[in-house]
C-alpha cells in the first residue's frame, strides 16, 4: 500500500480523538544542537472545514485493532479498510511536515495489535527515534494503551511531552455494554500510575521530565444515555484524582460502518459545547460540578451557557457592583471573562467603573446589565422580571452548510 | 509644528529619541507630525526639532516599553502620534495603563493585539517549501504580513529551524537563515518563491482526511484561519470542495448506520484467570478487586487489598487507603504510612513480618479541584468492607490484631470503641489478642509539633507491645 494510502486511512480514523493541545510543556528550542524544534506557544497550524485546529500530525500507528468497542470505527468487527504504517514511515511524515511548518509535533495513537505491550512497544519506538536518532524537539503526545507494563510507560514518558488514555464513557455500565474488552481499572490504573510519575518527576529537580505537560484524557458524548451531570461528576473525580490537564468531550459521530447499538444521529455538538464550557467554570471560576446542573435536572440547558444558566436560577445573589465585589464573584457575572474582571478589577483603583467601560472590554452588555450595579448603572426591576431568560437566551441560529 | 522623521517603520528606537526631545522641548502632541524616510517634505509643513532641544530624562511604568514597541509593528501611520500622546498623558497620570478603557490606552492595545495576532499567525501559516540552492536544501517561505513583523519575528524561526537553511519573503523585507546567521535583506515577490513541494500532495491528503464531515463549524474555521491567509496555505483549495461534499457524506453515514459485523474479527486471547490456583488468600485479594458491595469503588482508582505474609502473627488494621494508596494499590504507602513504618522501626519490629490491611479497602474523597479530600468511611461502608476484613483474619489467623483508629477499632470488634480509653493494651478478642492505638495521621494532623513528639512517643509505646508476638 502507497504511503498515500496508508496516511488517508490512518489519519482518517484518528479523527474521531477530540484532543489536539500541544500546550503546557517544557520550553524548547534547536539554536544550540543539530536537532529541529521549539515548543514555544502552541500553535494551530492550520483549521478544518469543522472548526478545529490541526496542530499536530494526528495518527493512529495501525487501524487493526483486536478489541470491539461499539463506538470505534476501527473496533475488530468493523468492515473499514486497514493499514499499518511501519516506525520509519511515521517518523519520516512528522519530521517532513515540521520543517515545513505544517505542525507543531505528533499526535499518536494506535488501534491494540497482538497485546498491548507489544502495541505500546511500537508506539513509543516512534518518539524514541524522533527524539534520540533525530534530535526532534518538537512537541508528542502519545496515546498509552491501557495495562501496558509500566516499564513502557516510563519510557513513553521520557519522549512524550503529554500522555493520555482515553477513558471513552463517562461510567463503567456503558463501557461494559459499548466497549466489553475494556477494563476501565484499567484505565484508572494507568491514570494513576502516570500521575504518580509525573509528581515524582516534578519533585526531584534533577529528575529527567516525565511528560512535562501533563495527562488528558477523552469522554465520548452522547453514544449511551448518560446525563450531563454523570460527565460533570467523572470529570471532577477525574481532575482531583489525577490531575489531569485536561478531559477532552467528543460529541459521538456516527461513523461509517456504525453498530446497530449506537443512535444514527448528528452528532450532539451543541451538547458538546455547552460540557466544554462547564468544564471550564469548575477549571477556571471556582464552581462546583454540583452547582453547574440545575437541581433536579441531569442535563446543561442547550439554548444558553451554563453561567448564564446558573445565575438566573440564583438571581437573589445579584446585583453585584462591579465597583466593590471581590473576584470570585464577578467571575460569576454572566459576561464577564477572567481578563475583563482583572481589568475591572486594575482599573477600580483608579477610577470608578461605568458602563461605557465595559463596552470597551468587549463585555456583552445585555448579558450582563440585570446582574450588576456600577457607577452609572442599577438593573433595577430587571433582575427579577419573568420572562428575563427568553430576553437573555439567544435566538436558534440557522445551521451552516455554505461557505 | 515639529516634523519628526522616522529612518523606517520599525524605527523604535528613533521614535523613542525622538519622543525625549520633544518632552524635553515641551511639546505638545498635537504641535507633533511624524513621517517615515523619504528625504523630501511632502506636505512642506512643520520644521524640524531644533538641534539644541534637549532629551528629557523620566522613567516611565513598567509594561509601557513593550506595549509601545510591540503596537509600533502596527502598519497603522497614526501609531507614531498616539504613542507619543500616550507617553505624553502618562507623565501626568502615573495610573493611566491600568484603565484598559481609556480610549488611548484601548487603542494602543488593540494594535498591540492585532501585532500579536499577526506575529502567531505568521508562526501558524508560513508554509516552507523546499529547494536546491547549490547543492544543499534550502526552505523558502512567501507570506503576506499584515503589520511589519518579520524582522521582531524571525527570531523564532530561527530557533525553531536552527537545524535547517530557510528564507522567509514578504512584499516588504525578507529573512535569510543559513544555519549560522540570522541576516535580513529588501522584500520580494511571490514569484521568487517556490511555487510546489514534493510533501505538499500528502499534506493535502492528510488535511482532508482528519476533516470530520459530520461536525461542519465555518464560521469557527474562519475566525481562527481567516481567509486572507487562504492564498497561500496549500491546504486552503481543499476548503470549498470538503464542505460542498459534507452534508452528502455525514448523510450517508446516518443512512448506512448499521452494517453487518466483519464475520472474522480479529481478538485478542485473554488470559486464563489464575486467580483459582492460587491459595485462599490470593483468590480473595482477586475477588476484592472487582468489589462493589458500597459505592466506595466506583469514584476510587482501585482496590487496596492487605498485604503480607499468610501466615504472619501480627495484622495491623487502619482505617482507609488515602491519595497515594489509591494510586499504587497499597496499604500504608502514603506520609501516613511513612510515618507508620518510621514509627515501627523505633518499636523495633520489622514491617515485612506483619500483615498490613485497611479496614475500608477504597478511598473515601470528595473532588475539589485537583485535590481530593479525605473523608471518613460511615458505619454501613465499614460494615460492607467487612466481610474482606473478616475472611483476611481468618485466612491470615495473626494471633494479634492491632487496630489504628476508632473506625478501625469498630471494624475488628464490631462495635463504637474509644481509641483514648483503651488504647496500650491487650485485650482478648474471639480467640485471639487485640491492641488498639491511634492512626498514625492522627499524628500527622496535630499542629503543635510538642504534642506530635508527645503523641508520637506513646503511639510508638503501644506499638511495643505487638514485639513480643513477632518474636516469637
Ligand atoms: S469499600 Fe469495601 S465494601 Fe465498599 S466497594 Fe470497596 S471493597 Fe467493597
Amino acid at each position: 500500500m502507497d504511503l498515500r494510502r496508508k496516511l488517508s486511512i490512518l489519519a482518517d480514523a484518528a479523527k474521531y480523538d477530540a484532543s489536539c493541545a500541544s500546550s503546557g510543556t517544557t520550553r524548547r528550542d534547536s539554536l544550540s544542537g543539530r536537532g529541529i524544534g521549539s515548543t514555544e506557544g502552541a500553535i494551530c497550524h492550520s483549521y478544518a472545514p469543522d472548526g478545529r485546529c490541526i496542530s499536530l500530525l494526528k495518527i493512529l500507528l495501525t487501524n487493526a485493532c483486536a478489541f470491539d468497542c461499539l463506538y470505534c470505527v476501527n473496533r475488530s468487527s468493523s468492515n473499514v479498510p486497514r493499514a499499518r504504517f511501519t516506525v520509519a514511515e511515521v517518523v519520516d511524515l512528522t519530521l517532513d511536515f515540521y520543517r515545513r511548518n505544517y505542525i507543531e509535533g505528533l499526535f499518536l495513537s494506535s488501534g491494540i495489535i497482538r497485546s498491548p505491550d507489544y502495541t505500546m512497544e511500537q508506539v513509543v519506538a516512534v518518539a524514541r527515534t524522533l527524539r534520540t536518532e533525530h534530535a526532534f524537539r518538537g512537541y508528542i503526545h502519545l496515546k498509552t494503551i491501557p495495562d501496558a507494563s509500566p516499564e513502557l510507560l516510563a519510557e513513553a514518558g521520557l519522549y512524550a511531552d503529554r500522555l493520555s488514555i482515553n477513558i471513552e464513557l463517562p461510567s463503567e455500565t456503558s463501557l461494559k455494554t459499548l466497549a466489553p474488552e475494556k477494563d476501565v481499572r484499567a484505565i484508572r490504573r494507568s491514570m494513576g500510575r502516570m500521575r504518580a510519575r509525573i509528581e515524582e518527576a516534578q519533585a526531584e529537580k534533577r529528575a529527567p521530565a516525565f511528560a512535562p505537560a501533563g495527562q488528558s484524557t477523552q469522554m465520548i458524548v452522547g453514544a449511551d444515555g448518560m446525563d450531563d451531570r454523570t460527565i460533570l461528576a467523572t470529570s471532577a473525580n477525574l481532575y482531583g484524582a489525577y490531575r489531569l490537564k485536561r478531559v477532552y468531550y467528543s460529541a459521538f459521530s456516527p461513523i461509517p460502518d456504525a453498530s446497530r447499538l449506537l443512535p444514527p444521529e448528528p452528532p450532539p455538538l451543541v451538547r458538546e459545547h455547552r460540557l466544554y464550557q462547564a468544564d471550564w467554570l469548575m477549571r477556571f471560576y471556582g464552581f462546583e460540578p454540583k452547582e453547574i446542573v440545575a437541581e433536579g435536572e441531569g442535563n446543561l440547558a442547550l439554548h444558553m451557557d451554563p453561567k448564564l444558566a446558573w445565575a438566573l436560577r440564583n438571581r437573589a445573589r445579584f446585583p453585584l457592583d462591579v465597583n466593590r465585589a471581590e473576584k470570585g464573584e464577578l467571575l460569576r457575572v454572566p459576561g464577564f471573562g477572567r481578563t475583563a474582571v482583572e481589568r475591572i478589577i486594575a482599573a477600580r483603583r483608579v477610577r470608578a467603573v461605568r458602563l461605557e467601560d465595559l463596552t470597551r472590554l468587549k463585555v456583552p452588555l445585555a448579558k450582563a446589565m440585570p446582574f450588576i450595579v456600577c457607577a452609572d448603572h442599577r438593573p433595577g426591576a430587571l433582575l427579577d422580571r419573568t420572562d428575563l431568560e427568553v430576553r437573555l437566551a439567544p435566538k436558534p441560529r440557522q445551521l451552516e452548510l455554505a461557505l | 509644528m515639529i516634523h519628526v522623521r522616522l529612518e523606517c517603520e520599525t524605527d523604535f528606537a528613533g521614535w523613542r529619541q525622538a519622543a525625549r526631545r520633544l518632552i524635553g522641548g515641551g511639546i505638545a502632541p498635537r504641535d507633533v507630525m511624524w513621517s517615515v524616510g523619504g528625504a523630501a517634505d511632502l506636505f512642506g509643513a512643520g520644521a524640524p526639532l531644533p538641534d539644541d532641544t534637549p532629551a528629557a530624562q523620566f522613567t516611565v511604568p513598567r509594561g509601557f516599553l513593550r506595549l509601545a514597541e510591540t503596537a509600533f509593528l502596527h502598519r497603522d501611520r497614526e501609531r507614531f502620534g498616539l504613542l507619543y500622546r500616550l507617553l505624553a498623558r502618562l507623565r501626568a497620570e502615573p495610573g493611566l495603563l491600568s484603565i484598559a478603557m481609556d480610549s488611548d490606552v484601548a487603542r494602543v492595545e488593540g494594535m498591540a493585539k492585532s501585532v500579536r495576532r499577526d506575529i502567531h499567525k505568521m508562526r501558524a501559516f508560513v508554509r516552507f517549501r523546499q529547494v536546491e540552492v547549490a547543492g544543499a536544501e534550502w526552505f523558502v517561505a512567501w507570506f503576506e504580513p499584515e503589520h511589519h513583523i518579520l524582522e521582531a519575528n524571525a527570531p523564532f524561526f530561527q530557533r525553531r529551524f536552527a537545524g535547517m537553511k530557510w528564507s522567509i519573503l514578504t512584499p516588504e523585507a525578507s529573512a535569510h537563515w543559513d544555519g549560522e546567521t540570522l541576516t535580513f535583506g529588501p522584500g520580494g515577490t511571490r514569484a521568487e518563491a517556490p511555487a510546489d513541494d514534493a510533501m505538499e500532495t500528502l499534506w493535502r491528503d492528510y488535511y482532508a482526511s482528519i476533516f470530520n464531515p459530520a461536525r461542519l463549524k465555518i464560521s469557527a474555521m474562519k475566525s481562527e484561519m481567516p481567509v486572507k491567509y487562504w492564498r497561500n496555505l496549500p491546504e486552503a483549495a481543499l476548503i470549498a470542495p470538503l464542505i460542498a461534499d459534507a452534508e452528502r457524506r455525514a448523510g450517508e453515514m446516518i443512512a448506512h448506520a448499521a452494517t453487518p459485523a466483519n464475520p472474522r474479527p480479529h481478538r485478542l486471547e485473554k488470559a486464563a484467570l489464575d486467580a483459582e490456583q492460587a491459595d485462599g488468600l490470593e483468590a480473595l485479594r482477586a475477588q476484592a478487586l472487582g468489589c462493589r458491595a458500597c459505592p466506595l469503588w466506583a469514584p476510587a482508582t482501585q482496590t487496596v487489598f492487605g498485604e503480607g505474609p499468610t501466615d504472619a502473627p501480627v495484622m495491623f488494621v487502619g482505617e482507609q487507603p488515602g491519595d497515594q494508596e489509591d494510586l499504587d494499590g497499597r496499604p500504608f504507602v502514603g506520609p501516613a504510612g511513612r510515618l507508620f513504618d518510621q514509627a515501627l522501626q523505633d518499636a523495633g519490629l520489622e514491617r515485612a513480618r506483619a500483615y498490613v490491611t485497611n479496614a475500608v479497602k477504597h478511598f473515601k474523597f470528595e473532588p475539589r479541584g485537583k485535590r481530593r479530600l479525605h473523608q471518613s468511611p460511615n458505619p454501613v461502608e465499614i460494615r460492607a468492607c467487612n466481610t474482606w476484613l473478616a475472611r483476611e483474619i481468618a485466612l491470615v489467623r495473626p494471633r494479634l490484631v492491632v487496630a489504628l483508629g476508632a473506625s478501625a477499632a469498630q471494624a475488628v470488634s464490631g462495635r463504637a470503641v474509644r481509641v483514648g480509653e483503651s488504647r496500650g493494651r491487650i485485650m482478648p478478642l474471639e480467640g485471639r489478642d487485640a491492641l488498639v492505638s491511634v492512626h498514625p495521621s492522627y499524628l500527622l494532623r496535630l499542629p503543635d509539633a510538642e504534642a506530635r513528639a508527645r503523641e508520637y512517643d506513646r503511639f510508638v509505646a503501644d506499638l511495643r507491645l505487638a514485639a513480643p508476638y513477632l518474636a516469637g
